[in-house]
């Protein structure tokens, strides 16, 4: 059976359907709407995270910080989170561990931190699969992990929000922070890759 | 509820769509459905728990059909009309054709009498709960054992406050499992941490 009835209307109609009925109540949304989409596209990325991750990587007291509360080390840049996500735990890659996060019921992610999910991270592969088949779903995306490397799989099942700590490169020794910054991708921060 | 939405561990799925510059957004629309949740909850007209119950509660073949922000919008406009916000009559007419809403909620349940509170290192069990509303323990750690490894501060509990319930707020604990005691003999070996509300644990 299909899912979609032929007198459905089409979704972008009922998404526009809702913003005018918003407007005729004289509820003004639209002003709300184009600045949170702006948001989305210009301030929620995952450079912000990357940030977050350079300076751990060249700032020990800080990295501790970060490990101890989250939320409280990323707001020491300037980053804020939803007043939803209380906690944020940063889980720190080592030579023998290695993190990766999901949600298996719906695609809680800290979006103003790591940036909002990407659409295979919402579909209901990555959902399924990431914690009983973690090793074969991360060769299959690229990341083929030796044996010896422990995986932890992070459900975000709760509002408290995850984000991977990645190990830094060893060519990276002596870089700046900024230059450090511009190689920590979204993936390495859900822990679908390693830099 | 046992839904389709609770998919950790289901099999039959393929290969995950990847690609290292993914989108998030894939229309203008799924950028306003987006936002407009956003207002609506600014309005105070619901909670992130009533909203992603509203979601569970899709049809599931709609539910299975229907991409993420299809998925969000519906959940949105389902409180909407269930909260007098909107009429579907209106929205239909404005839409020109049908707007799909999810099925009606079960009632939800306050925090469980007697909560312990548990450190890292405590061994805890998830209670055997089956119930008919909202509920944030993916089926999969149902009745299994684990290990506390942090503690989070107390939110809103889920089964309750995505119902309008009164309850406490309560902490969740991070629970490492193993994923081959969650699926013995079918699953890659590896620790799956969940988030787990302390109403949903007892000690093992």
């Amino acid at each position: 059976m299909a899912s979609k009835h032929a007198q459905d209307a089409p979704v972008e109609k009922r998404v526009a359907a809702l913003e005018s009925v918003f407007k005729a109540r004289g509820l003004e949304p639209t002003p709300f709407v184009d600045a949170h989409v702006r948001k989305t596209e210009e301030d929620w990325v995952p450079q912000n995270g990357a940030r977050v991750v350079a300076r751990a990587w060249t700032d020990p007291a800080f990295r501790e910080r970060l490990l101890k509360n989250g939320k409280d080390a990323v707001a020491e840049l300037g980053l804020s989170m939803p007043v939803h996500h209380r906690h944020l735990v940063a889980l720190e890659n080592t030579a023998k561990v290695h993190n990766v996060i999901c949600c298996t019921q719906c695609s809680c992610t800290a979006y103003t931190i790591i940036g909002l999910p990407p659409d295979w991270y919402k579909d209901f592969e990555y959902r399924a699969r990431a914690v009983r088949e973690s090793r074969t779903v991360l060769r299959e995306m690229g990341l083929d992990l030796p044996p010896e490397i422990e995986i932890r799989v992070w459900d975000t099942s709760a509002d408290t929000r995850y984000m991977v700590l990645p190990l830094r490169p060893a060519y990276t020794e002596g870089w700046s922070e900024e230059k450090l910054a511009a190689i920590v991708t979204k993936d390495a921060m859900i822990g679908v890759a390693r830099l | 509820m046992d839904g389709m939405h609770d998919l950790g561990g289901k099999q039959g799925f393929g290969r995950v769509r990847h690609s290292p510059k993914a989108e998030v957004f894939h229309a203008d629309w799924e950028k306003r459905s987006n936002a407009l949740l956003a207002f609506s909850v600014k309005q105070g007209w619901l909670n992130m728990d009533e909203y992603r119950h509203a979601i569970e509660r899709m049809e599931p073949r709609h539910h299975l059909a229907a991409g993420y922000y299809e998925r969000q919008f519906t959940g949105l406009i389902t409180l909407l009309v269930e909260k007098g916000v909107v009429s579907r009559e209106e929205l239909e007419r404005i839409a020109g054709g049908a707007v799909p809403l999810s099925l009606p909620s079960a009632p939800g349940r306050p925090n469980a009498p007697g909560r312990a509170s548990f450190k890292p290192g405590d061994k805890v069990r998830v209670k055997q709960d089956y119930v008919p509303g909202h509920i944030r323990m993916p089926a999969y750690i149902r009745g299994k054992t684990g290990v506390v490894v942090a503690e989070s501060p107390a939110y809103p509990f889920p089964d309750a406050h995505a119902h309008g319930v009164p309850s406490s707020d309560e902490p969740t604990y991070d629970v490492r499992f193993r994923a081959e005691e969650l699926w013995p003999n079918n699953a890659d070996p590896a620790y799956v941490h969940v988030g787990v509300f302390q109403s949903y644990l007892v000690r093992a």
